[in-house]
């Protein structure tokens, strides 16, 4: 029965490089990293809704709780791309789940964007150039602080090694 | 109800998101974050679209709170850029930024359009 392995059954003893088809299936995203991501999604949303039902702002005001949210993200995916990077080894879900999932979706790009366009209409110009700019300013120096702080604080663990 | 609808529009959100990033970026053999930049964009434009609607809440919560904040994303953003400054592809950093807010407002004005043409 030569051909069993065949029908669908990838084997590692089959040689992916011999079948380039195969070799694309294997790199198919699998369902559990598509289902880390989207649960993660589900929390890092729900917890964006969260906060921003808990403090509303009105036409014109300064949206802080999207200004924290992004501002937070960002220094939350420096800390976690050095841990999973560059300090240990993580479980291969650990990054698509808090990184893609939950920061992903915790933090947004649209909301930034649609708040800017809706302050410019509701007669707030200077406030909406600063919102666009201060949310840049501290996402970027979010995640310099994040990425910086912990490759600080995990230093003298990695220099302990043998 | 509504903590049901932002669940399942980001349920949907974030691995279209996933999926998009990895295909756009197998189509370009670049440093340029374009996968991010495209999620980004699509995701403003149809924001855009539903605030001029203006869409029910329930609408809102599922497509707008949920799929297109969790389709979009600012720390992918902010860390892609971060790490093509420190990589010293300044260049590359500032056009990321400046291109991605650009396109982002662009987009959602357009949106903003399509929803006052189709509603009239």
């Amino acid at each position: 029965m030569p051909n069993a392995a065949a029908d669908g059954h990838l084997d590692h003893d089959v040689d992916p490089h011999a079948d380039p088809h195969l070799l694309a299936r294997l790199r198919c995203v699998p369902w559990s990293t598509l289902a880390a991501v989207s649960a993660g999604g589900v929390l890092g949303a729900l917890a964006r809704y969260g906060l921003t039902s808990a403090f509303p702002y009105g036409p014109g005001e300064f949206p802080w709780p999207v200004f924290g949210i992004n501002a937070s993200g960002c220094l939350a995916i420096g800390v976690l791309m050095v841990l999973v990077t560059e300090v240990r080894r993580a479980h291969p879900l650990v990054r698509p789940f808090l990184g893609v999932g939950v920061l992903g979706g915790f933090t947004t790009f649209s909301t930034y964007v649609v708040d800017i366009q809706q302050a410019v209409e509701d007669g707030a110009p200077a406030m909406a150039l600063g919102y666009l700019a201060g949310t840049l300013a501290a996402a970027l120096v979010a995640v310099y602080t994040g990425v910086r702080l912990t490759r600080l604080l995990s230093r003298p663990r990695a220099g302990n090694r043998p | 109800m509504t903590v049901l609808l932002v669940a399942l529009g980001a349920a949907l959100g974030a691995p279209l998101r996933y999926l998009t990033d990895r295909a756009v970026q197998a189509q370009h053999d670049s440093v340029f974050p374009w996968g991010t930049f495209t999620v980004n964009v699509i995701g403003s434009a149809l924001l855009g679209f539903l605030a001029a609607l203006p869409a029910g809440s329930g609408m809102m919560a599922f497509a707008g709170t949920g799929l297109c904040g969790a389709l979009s994303t600012y720390s992918t953003f902010g860390y892609e850029t971060m790490r093509l400054a420190e990589e010293g592809a300044r260049f590359s950093a500032v056009a990321n930024a400046a291109a991605s807010i650009t396109a982002g407002l662009g987009a959602a004005y357009c949106g903003m359009v399509i929803a006052a043409a189709v509603t009239g």
